[in-house]
């Protein structure tokens, strides 16, 4: 099954679902460093507005648009997709099932491609004449719409066109991941002994799958009132700009999930194994994220309270959006639960999945503010929203991210990462980040508004400069920290302990291969008794029982 | 979930199958929001019958026409796949491709005889949808026939045979193509 293969077609142009998730993880990292450099020269034209940032220079105010613009892009698209949903999907699925690789190998490797091309398109859109986007991420019409309005030109088209390969990428691994999970499980891997990630991950395509789709068409339709003078969008011509903004947060906000769940997945495998405690209440975490996925489609207007949408749709989006949080409450408090009375190791992994957790539950809470809508036409469009997402967002990509990361580095490189630095990196990244975060909360009640180049220019915005400066300066911190995280991976990736098998004592089945797997993934096909998480099992005489480990014949646990 | 046999825990679908399936429900929403769009921006506007006159409606009706025969040409190459006749697959095939070529280009025709009359797609919001809305869809017919092409070339060289359910699968894919056609057919020319 493993021919030799050249450098070209076993390292660039692979079809190994493995090679694929690390080339995902690279260019996602790589894309974070961007997002990164974006997020210090946003802050630091808003602490020290009009002044030269070291190591770059003076921020004008069209340039300042495009830096808000390229950060939600980024982070959202070209980071949190690629590293949660590719590089983890990809990685996970097929060792988590048994299988040898994904349904549709070179499918997999197209996708990565197309994902690559659309990378290249934004990297270009930097370099063309008006710059980059700059009407926002969400790239509402008709700032967007026309080339006078924010002097942005093949920028825009680029942006556009790059968000359209993006999507057609992940569509492809979106067939992918369910064609393969649904046909390639190995013996006695039924739906309901499938880890929690990988459910996730699931709901998590179908989601995008089926939401990518308006948007697919608000792109066309958008390009053509740039390009060849359609009006969609367009008041003058008879267009709608309101439109956009349905078909954006029709996707938008489902596409919150898409990320969220993921990392949520991660969460849950990773606090399960460093509790040595079944997760608790297993069947109905999958039920209530089946019930949050089909929910996410019916919540998106609440992104729309001040826009002129009519009033009388303003509540049913507000009622549908609290709902949604019963689901994701019901998740978050078997995870509590699962934590209760458990014998835990703090290691790096578990402290960023404790860290995700608790960033997130402060996030979920803000959100029943936004959510209503008499309480968010007070702080829309204000940094209290801008806080809100950061903590339910930033907790899911980077706290669930680098908890998978320092989780499955062992399985993914062979190597361990050190644990110390793993630590210190927790640490720092928690206190600067709610230290970024906490006060964006009070600047925003206090009517500082999203995007503005220059807040010192409002005379009531004048008395928060000294929080803004604390933001700005633990920012930097923040930013400064991921340096400990870079050195680690680096590190342990030349000089790491060898990683044997199954370093953390876990169930699933990627830990019973070797680390790094071989091409092919498992010796032979692994054949599943139980389910994922049965660590602390009587029936063991170790606190864990792989799911593939056969009990004598009358002792067969039954899950 | 037929658990611990030997072989994988698998739905029963093959994988090409299912993979083409969740692709065409993945294609719906791109229409669905078009057309959701379409009716959401027409029901605040007027002008839309009237606009539409103005279109050619005797060669839409020859271009579903032409379509609909493409769905039943389609269907005949799997039908003689399924027998092994990989002479008759790629004569079906071939006819597919000549009536998908026949729809582009009586569709050709109808943009620049509608161009030269002034009704480019600046010309209003039904010129921005009748536009935009056969313009995707004609990326996609396109799409379909190059795919039709490529098997075609795979069944007169014979190398097809092997992959003979790829024929199943283009086809599901240019039905899918078709659905869309009825539904653009009246929501622009009837209009």
């Amino acid at each position: 099954m493993s021919e030799e293969l050249g450098y070209w077609r076993s390292r660039v142009f692979s079809t190994d679902h493995k090679v694929i998730a690390k080339q995902y993880l690279s260019l996602g990292l790589f894309w974070a460093l961007m997002g990164g450099a974006t997020a210090y020269l946003i802050r630091w034209q808003i602490a020290h507005p009009d002044t030269e940032a070291p190591g770059w220079g003076f921020i004008a105010p069209d340039f300042y648009n495009m830096l808000v613009t390229m950060h939600g892009t980024i982070m959202v698209f070209f980071v949190a997709m690629p590293i949660l949903l590719a590089a983890f999907g990809n990685f996970l699925i097929p060792l988590m099932i048994g299988a040898k690789d994904m349904a549709f190998p070179r499918l997999n490797m197209l996708s990565f491609w197309v994902f690559f091309l659309a990378s290249v398109v934004l990297m270009a859109s930097f370099f063309v004449p008006g710059g980059a986007a700059a009407a926002g991420w969400t790239g509402y019409p008709p700032l967007s719409a026309k080339m006078e309005y924010t002097g942005v030109g093949w920028g825009m088209n680029l942006w556009l066109l790059a968000l359209a390969l993006e999507f057609a990428s992940f569509l492809l691994g979106g067939v992918n991941f369910l064609t393969t999970a649904m046909n390639m499980r190995a013996p006695g891997l039924t739906w309901f002994r499938l880890p929690v990630i990988v459910w996730m991950q699931l709901t998590a395509a179908v989601i995008f799958m089926l939401s990518v789709g308006p948007l697919i068409a608000g792109a066309v339709m958008l390009l053509m009132d740039r390009l060849i003078g359609t009006t969609f969008f367009l008041p003058e011509g008879g267009g709608e700009p309101l439109l956009w903004q349905h078909l954006f947060w029709f996707f938008g906000h489902p596409e919150v999930y898409v990320i969220l769940l993921p990392g949520l997945g991660i969460v849950v495998d990773v606090i399960s194994v460093f509790s040595r405690k079944p997760v608790f209440a297993y069947r109905p975490i999958i039920y209530s994220t089946i019930v949050a996925g089909f929910m996410s489609f019916i919540v998106w207007a609440h992104h729309q309270f001040i826009s002129g949408i009519d009033p009388r749709l303003a509540m049913p989006f507000s009622i549908t959006t609290i709902i949604i949080s019963v689901p994701f409450a019901f998740v978050i408090f078997s995870i509590i639960a699962t934590l209760w009375r458990a014998s835990i190791t703090f290691s790096a992994a578990m402290l960023f999945a404790l860290g995700s957790l608790g960033v997130f539950i402060f996030g979920g809470l803000t959100g029943i503010f936004n959510g209503s809508a008499p309480v968010d036409i007070y702080i829309h469009d204000t940094y209290f929203v801008v806080a809100h997402f950061h903590y339910t967002l930033f907790s899911v990509v980077f706290f669930g991210s680098f908890a998978g990361l320092y989780f499955w580095f062992p399985k993914m490189f062979g190597r361990m990462m050190n644990e110390a630095l793993g630590k210190i990196h927790f640490w720092l990244t928690f206190i600067f980040f709610n230290a970024v975060f906490i006060p964006m909360h009070l600047v925003g009640l206090r009517g500082m508004m999203r995007r503005i180049a220059n807040p010192m220019q409002y005379e009531f915005l004048k008395p928060l400069e000294p929080l803004n400066m604390f933001i700005t300066l633990s920012a930097i911190l923040l930013l400064v920290s991921q340096v400990v995280f870079v050195i680690n991976f680096f590190m342990s990736l030349a000089r790491g302990k060898a990683a044997e098998r199954n370093p953390w004592q876990a169930n699933t089945l990627e830990w019973t291969t070797d680390s790094p797997p071989p091409h092919g993934n498992f010796a032979a096909v692994p054949s599943v008794y139980r389910g994922p998480y049965e660590y602390s099992s009587p029936e063991s005489a170790e606190d864990w029982l792989p799911q593939d480990r056969p009990l004598t014949a009358s002792r067969t646990a039954v899950r | 979930m037929n658990a611990n046999t030997a072989t994988m825990t698998d739905s029963g679908i093959p994988p090409g199958k299912t993979g083409t399936w969740w692709f065409l429900a993945s294609e719906i929403p791109v229409f669905g929001g078009l057309i959701a769009s379409y009716i959401v921006v027409r029901l605040g506007s007027a002008g839309w019958g009237e606009a539409s006159s103005h279109l050619n409606f005797t060669l839409a009706l020859i271009n579903t026409f032409l379509l609909l025969t493409s769905s039943m040409t389609v269907v005949m190459a799997h039908a003689a796949s399924q027998e092994n006749n990989y002479r008759s697959v790629a004569n079906f095939l071939g006819l597919t491709v000549l009536l998908g070529l026949g729809f582009l280009g009586v569709k050709a025709v109808e943009y620049t005889t509608e161009i030269a009359h002034g009704f480019t797609p600046a010309a209003g919001i039904f010129w921005s949808f009748y536009y935009g809305m056969t313009g995707l869809h004609g990326l996609h017919v396109l799409a379909g026939i190059i795919v039709n092409i490529v098997l075609w070339i795979g069944a007169l060289k014979g190398s097809l045979a092997r992959h003979g359910h790829r024929v199943e699968l283009a086809g599901l894919y240019w039905h899918f193509v078709d659905i869309v056609w009825l539904f653009l057919f009246p929501l622009l020319y009837l209009a």
